[in-house]
């Protein structure tokens, strides 16, 4: 199932301006690589090249090579709608639709694209999805109750389980916690552990302890001044960059004397 | 000898507390302002200088205030005084119209006038059957035609222009047209037909066609705003689940804003819907009901009313208290549709926690 991404050379832009420069990264299948960096270093920018979201903004495009398990990203037969249901994308600020029930939320991805399921198949992907969302036991009452009327954790829950409904080879995360109480995020880096075994996870984050806590490996974007593209620093073992980085700026960075 | 010790000034200006008039201020001096109006009204001012007279008593309170309180509280409350009396002056022709319609119109009101047409009604009795038929087959016609265009015209604008040279000419015709006069869109539909049917032609959908002229731009421009307040989040939600942009614009965007879309399409009929001036040149008016929108003369509740007090026959008054009675029916259709307006964006819109 989950597949991994190599990325060489990638360039992103937004009409002409240069947002990340030359990042050059392998991810594995079935890892928790966590992004980190201060603002405005193009982390979010770099994870929504991955699924092509990036283009959905006006002017958004790429230079550069992205491999999925050696398929080309940006080749030209490539189908942007198949890769974001490859590539499952869980946003900072909790979205579910406000027109739907938790029900339809869980079930978005197939509902709007029209996909015909049986109704004991679909009660079974919604009781599977919010169990490995670890938000079963909450909303199992109030199925046909808006989304919008959840707790903000519970609504990211509710978004993860969304994602993962649709049963994606790869989920990328941007910052999914940045809004959360501590309880709601340990609850849902419980959740990143336990989604490793199947997909490969990718997480922005700008919370050392987390980054420390999910991930196998870490990459440190930063900018080189004002202006300049954000670049990729390093990456290696999490416990490395913790502990023996190479670049001063990284060790300047996670032990909090900048960002 | 004793010294007494004198207290040091109090700086008023550090005080948490200062004077202020009582609670019951305000509502004395408006008792009073119409207590005086009605006074004047009594030694027979008419009803202008008894309200110039309320006013007048009214704008004690800041003096009254600037007395007691000090000048901030005075300025607020002049300022009070001036916005509610603008507040005033704006409802009263809003109520003279409505009492002066409703006091004249309802007393034609009756089973008859809503089941009978005009057909050989000399003088008295008759009624405004063939008119609203008319009236709700027209309307009908120019929202059939106008909501498909308003809306994917709006569509195009939010969801696919991006801004492009197109769209901003397409917005500058839209907002040149919301200020088309509505005799300008009668000819207009005029001229069309004339160029199918030749001069002198006259049908219900002509006039369709004139108030769609007259629709579509408020109906762009509505719809446009509606889904502009849809925010991109859910949009990027829907792109990242890999669903394709239509059915995202078709199931996420339309959906959210129904509720303001319908809004929009309801006060955009009641905004057409008494139009007059196209209905008088392409439709004209007729004393029979006529269910054809494609074939001749049509009455309806505007030139209804124009028509019969136009030409009130003799003796006039029958008449003109038919136009009379039309032209309430038609506030009060107005009247229901910003009603259903309402209850539409309350029931429709997303509900969270409520
Ligand atoms: N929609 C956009 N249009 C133009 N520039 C953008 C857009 N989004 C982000 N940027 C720019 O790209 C750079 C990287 O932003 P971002 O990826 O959001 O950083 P991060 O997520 O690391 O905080 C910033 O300089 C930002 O101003
Ligand atoms: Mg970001």
């Amino acid at each position: 199932m989950a597949k991994s991404i190599d990325v060489s050379d990638l360039n992103i832009y937004y009409g002409d301006f240069l947002a990340v420069e030359d990042v050059t990264i392998p991810i594995a299948a079935k890892s928790v690589t966590a992004f980190i960096g201060p603002s405005g270093c193009g982390k979010s920018t770099f994870l929504r090249s991955l699924n092509r979201m990036h283009e959905v903004i006006r002017g958004a495009r790429v230079e550069g090579k992205v491999l999925i398990d050696g398929q080309d990203l940006y080749g030209a037969d490539m189908d942007p709608v198949n890769v974001r249901r490859m590539i499952g994308m869980v946003f900072q600020r909790p979205n579910p639709f406000p027109t739907m029930s938790i029900y339809d939320n869980v079930l978005a991805g197939q509902k709007l694209n029209s996909k015909r399921m049986k109704k004991t198949e679909a009660d079974d992907i919604v009781e599977r999805s919010l169990r490995s969302a670890g938000l079963w036991a909450e909303v199992k009452e109030r199925l046909d109750r808006p989304g919008s009327g959840l707790s903000g954790g519970q609504q990211q829950r509710l978004c993860i389980a969304r994602a993962i409904s649709v049963e994606p080879e790869i989920l990328l995360m941007d910052e999914p916690c940045s809004a959360l109480d501590p309880i709601s995020t340990s609850v849902i880096e419980d959740l990143i552990h336990e989604l490793k075994s199947q997909y490969t996870i990718v997480i922005v984050t700008h919370n050392m302890q987390q980054a420390a806590r999910v991930s196998d490996e870490t990459a440190f974007f930063n900018l080189s001044g004002v202006g300049k593209p954000g670049r990729l620093i390093e990456h290696g073992r999490t416990e490395t960059i913790f502990s023996n980085p190479t670049d001063s700026a990284t060790e300047a960075y996670i032990q909090g004397r900048f960002g | 000898m004793t010294t007494t010790l004198t207290p040091p000034p109090v700086d008023v200006s550090r005080e948490l507390y200062g004077a202020q008039l009582p609670t019951w201020g305000p509502r004395a001096v408006i008792a009073a302002g119409l207590l005086g109006a009605a006074a004047a009204y009594a030694v027979g001012a008419n009803l202008l200088e008894a309200a110039l007279v309320a006013w007048l008593i009214c704008m004690v309170l800041p003096l009254w205030s600037a007395a007691v309180e000090g000048r901030r509280k005075a300025t607020d409350r002049l300022v009070t005084t001036l916005v509610t009396s603008a507040f005033a002056l704006a409802m009263f022709p809003l109520f003279s119209i409505l009492w002066t319609v409703i006091s004249k119109g309802s007393k034609v009101l009756s089973a008859e006038f809503f089941t009978y047409s005009m057909r050989n009604v000399v003088g008295e009795g008759g009624g405004i059957y063939h008119a609203l038929v008319g009236t709700l087959l027209i309307t009908g016609a120019a929202a059939v035609i106008s909501i498909p265009i308003g809306i994917f015209a709006a569509i195009y604008l939010v969801e696919y222009a991006e801004g492009n040279r197109l769209s901003r000419w397409i917005r500058f015709l839209v907002d040149v047209m919301t200020g088309i006069p509505s005799i300008v869109a009668g000819l207009f539909a005029y001229a069309l037909f004339v160029l199918f049917f030749g001069e002198g032609v006259r049908m219900g959908i002509g006039g369709s066609v004139a108030l769609s002229v007259l629709m579509i731009p408020i109906l762009v421009r509505s719809t446009e705003e509606m889904l502009k307040l849809v925010p991109n989040e859910l949009r990027e939600a829907s792109y990242a689940l890999g669903v394709p942009k239509w059915r995202t614009v078709a199931k996420v965007v339309l959906p959210t804003s129904l509720a303001g879309i319908v809004t929009g399409i309801t006060l955009s009929i009641a905004r057409v819907i008494g139009e007059t001036a196209p209905l008088l040149i392409i439709v004209g008016t007729t004393d029979s009901v006529n269910f054809n929108l494609f074939n001749g003369r049509m009455a309806s509740l505007p030139v209804f009313a124009f028509a019969s007090q136009r030409n009130p026959g003799i003796p006039p008054q029958f008449s003109i208290d038919r136009a009379w009675g039309a032209a309430l029916v038609l506030l009060v259709i107005v009247m229901l549709l910003n009603l259903i307006a309402r209850l539409v964006s309350y029931f429709f819109s997303p509900k969270g926690e409520r």
